[in-house]
């Protein structure tokens, strides 16, 4: 288990992109996070701070209170794993199998726990019945699983997700629901980027949001997205989820979730009339 | 008018075609939405409408063919293609063109390739940016782009070319909420402009807002079509692996519960 900190970290691509200002970030270990924010304000920057892939250009990053400064990347990685928006980017085997075998393996493991890892990857995702093909004979959806299954089978104590949902239908997002919160019940911490709000409410219990670089909001579902948090969202372009607007016009308080918002008119009883 | 008639198509190397009998018009100025559940062809359908498959990218067409305007384009060479429809893939990083230092010319680089004189060529960068809102991306290097601004550059490039007919897959697929209603207005004015639109998405809470028909196709087979109010509201839908518009699950929820369900629509 890890605690990961980031201390006023800022960051500045060569090109003179400032991507990250002051970030003062803390997740505990076991956490599930999601991190939202508009195309381009550093979200993508910022977990790539986490396994060492970018090094701050200000500021520090620590894990369990070690300056990651003097950490190599090699020895971050074995920490945090992160599954990386484009699934082409980080796949190169041309068996399932082995793709996934990769990561424990080169960490060193025995051969027992990188079969067992595997498999366990590969069920967790849905992808054991496709295990000896090749990763270009299956959809870019399930090769978004299967760069997951890869990660997972690392067991890292964080797993950071970047845009886990993009481009699955309906069952493919509850699967990557059911990996959050089977990490989540295995003490792991699971830090995720999204723009799927349906799944940042439903799936995470903190919402960290950015902006330019920096952190503007960071609480539960039920506080970042209540109605006084509004006018900061929507100065990051973030529409708070549906449920979240009706609820407040209907005077239920904070509803980020579907459930939230029929169990507060259900509560309420009676015919729901808007209150304005 | 761009239309498939009874399409089955074959990847090549591959026995068993992927799409079966799959016919769909296009007609100018309206919109479509392809919907259906993880690897039921969306994607091969997309290359298939667009003449790229298997024009470009080998394959078989084993019944059917792409017409348009009334004229057959197997044989068609990618340039006279390129003047009657587009294409957005999934995945911006595989369609930008890698030889452009700047967002603005790796747009300006659609118009320029259909021979427009230079003027016609700038203009066309500077709206096509202007429209999707991202004029202050025109100096940045391609490569360092996130993958929602690579998106809104590729649709950029495509709507400079205006084809007269689009074929879009999943083009919102890593933008953000903001990103996404500015793509949903500019092809909403690219259909007004009279353009034919094809998106396949899973995102039904823009089909909803955008589309006049919605198409599902599951195995290969377009097993629904009609107007998007009804095929998003079909309770079979989840069937096919396609989540229902957050409206429509709401009404569905608080109707469950023996609750006015009228407060969604308001």
């Amino acid at each position: 288990m890890i605690r990961l900190t980031l201390e006023r970290v800022g960051f500045v691509y060569p090109d003179g992109t400032r991507a990250l200002d002051g970030v003062d970030l803390q997740v505990q270990p076991g956490e599930a996070v999601a991190i939202i924010g508009q195309n381009g304000s550093g979200k993508s920057t910022l977990v790539r701070h986490l396994d060492g892939l970018l090094r701050p250009t200000e500021g520090r990053v620590l894990h369990d209170g070690l300056d990651t400064r003097s950490v190599r990347t090699a020895v971050m990685a074995r920490a945090v794993g992160i599954v990386f928006q484009d699934p082409d980017r980080q796949i190169f085997s041309r068996r399932i199998r082995d793709e996934v075998a990769f990561g424990p393996r080169i960490l060193g493991r025995s051969r027992e726990r990188v079969t067992a890892a595997v498999a366990e990857a590969l069920e967790i995702v849905g992808l054991s019945d496709v295990a000896d093909q090749n990763p270009y004979d299956i959809g870019t959806s399930r090769r978004k699983l299967l760069a997951l299954a890869s990660i997972l089978a690392m067991e890292t104590p964080v797993v950071v997700l970047d845009e886990p949902t993009t481009g699955q239908d309906a069952r493919g997002v509850a699967r990557v629901t059911a990996v959050v919160e089977t990490l989540r019940d295995a003490g792991r911490t699971v830090i995720a980027i999204s723009h799927d709000m349906r799944f940042v409410a439903e799936t995470f219990e903190r919402v960290v949001v950015l902006r330019q670089g920096r952190v503007v909001l960071d609480g539960s579902p039920g506080e970042v997205f209540a109605e006084p948090a509004w006018p900061t969202l929507k100065a990051t372009f973030v529409e708070p989820p549906l449920p979240a607007r009706l609820g407040a016009r209907l005077g239920l308080g904070s509803t980020p979730t579907e459930k939230a918002l029929v169990e507060a008119l259900a509560a309420r009883g009676g015919p729901a009339t808007p209150v304005r | 008018m761009l239309r498939l008639r009874e399409v089955s198509y074959r990847y090549a190397g591959y026995a068993r075609p992927v799409l079966h009998d799959v016919s769909l018009d296009l007609a100018s100025g309206e919109i479509v939405g392809l919907v259906g559940p993880n690897e039921a062809g969306k994607s091969t359908l997309c290359l298939v409408a667009s003449g790229l498959a298997p024009g470009s990218i080998g394959g078989e067409l084993t019944g059917g063919g792409l017409e348009i305007d009334g004229a057959p384009m197997a044989g068609q060479p990618l340039h006279e293609l390129a003047t009657r429809v587009g294409i957005g893939f999934q995945n911006p990083a595989t369609q930008l063109s890698g030889v452009a230092g700047s967002v603005f010319e790796e747009v300006a680089l659609g118009p320029m390739n259909l021979g427009l004189p230079a003027r016609e060529t700038v203009a066309r960068t500077r709206a096509a940016l202007a429209t999707l809102r991202i004029e202050d991306l025109a100096e940045r290097a391609p490569r360092r782009l996130s993958g929602g601004q690579g998106q809104l550059v590729v649709l950029a490039s495509l709507l400079a070319m205006r084809p007269p007919h689009l074929i879009l897959d999943e083009p919102t697929a890593q933008l953000d909420p903001d990103g996404t209603r500015s793509v949903g207005e500019a092809l909403r004015r690219l259909a007004a402009s009279g353009a034919g639109l094809l998106i396949a998405e899973h995102k039904t809470d823009l089909l909803a807002e955008l589309c006049d028909r919605v198409v599902v196709l599951d195995g290969g087979r377009l097993v629904a079509a009609g107007p998007a109010a009804r095929i998003l509201s079909d309770p079979t839908l989840a069937g096919y692996g396609v989540e229902p518009p957050t409206a429509v699950r709401l009404e569905r929820a608080l109707a469950a519960r023996g609750l006015d369900a009228a407060v969604v629509r308001q």
